[in-house]
């Protein structure tokens, strides 16, 4: 059985990958795919403290099951925005807006 | 098997966060959603897992792999953005360093493992309980995800539409 630092550990790694990558990286879509990194390792970690820690609940699961859907929803919305700055600025870059006020 | 996942997803993500090209970012992340797929089979949550693959793998990923077309088409063609060598320390550095914060923390916790009993939570139990409406019972949240999709349905196309021009 593996122990449930491992997962931890794994996911904390995750998380800082997605992290490294929303701060360095300067595309949009980029940064956004960093974010669904960060979501991924908190949906393994809520998995494992479910599974391993407290196994007759169920807590961690659906919470996991919800943040999956609203992360489908956070990138659909986000991919809307993208799209509609690349329209308007002609770039996908965050450098290129300045201001929200178009 | 966990060994397996877990080079597979850290390698994934860190070739995710590091390549230059939005479409081989794109790629890799799909790989990252397989392995934590992985881990939720690893973990017996089954329906979690075809839950990850369908809607992460299946949905979302589509939904990139189609912006990245619209959107980026220098991007595409290798044309890409140069990560600076200065935001790329500093962003390294301070990732580090909370990333051994934390690990500290988790490593010098001791945690009470219960041994699960290596048996797959079954499907009528998480039906039964994603939509009753008792203790421990998640209707109210299941309606609320709906009207939220619902919601981000309506804002997506509202905010994605052409304006018209107005003469």
């Amino acid at each position: 059985m593996i122990p449930v630092e491992y997962y931890f550990v794994l996911s904390a790694l995750l998380f800082f990958i997605g992290v490294f990558g929303f701060v360095t990286r300067r595309n949009l879509i980029a940064m956004l795919i960093s974010v669904e990194l960060v979501l991924n390792a908190v949906d393994i970690n809520f998995a494992a403290v479910n599974r391993l820690l407290y196994p007759q609940g169920m807590e961690g699961m659906f919470m996991t099951l919800f943040v999956i859907g609203v992360a489908a929803a956070e990138s659909a919305v986000a991919i809307a925005i993208i799209i509609n700055v690349y329209r308007n600025f002609k770039s996908d870059s965050v450098d290129s807006i300045k201001n929200m006020k178009w | 098997m966990f060994c397996i996942l877990a080079v597979v997803i850290i390698g994934s993500a860190l070739l995710c966060v590091t390549t230059t090209r939005i479409m081989r970012a794109a790629t890799f992340m799909l790989f990252v959603l397989f392995g934590v797929a992985g881990i939720y089979f690893l973990l017996d949550y089954t329906y979690l897992g075809a839950a990850q693959i369908s809607v992460y793998a299946g949905g979302v990923t589509m939904i990139y792999i189609f912006a990245i077309q619209l959107v980026s088409k220098r991007t595409l063609q290798g044309l890409n953005e140069k990560i600076k060598t200065g935001r790329f320390i500093r962003g390294g550095l301070a990732a580090l360093v909370a990333l051994v914060v934390v690990c500290l923390i988790i490593l010098k916790t001791s945690f009470l493992t219960i041994a699960p009993d290596n048996t797959e939570l079954s499907m009528e139990a998480v039906g039964k309980a994603l939509v009753g409406a008792g203790k421990y019972e998640y209707v109210l949240p299941f309606e609320f995800i709906s009207l939220f999709l619902l919601a981000c349905i309506i804002g997506g196309l509202v905010v994605a539409r052409k304006e018209e021009k107005q003469s």
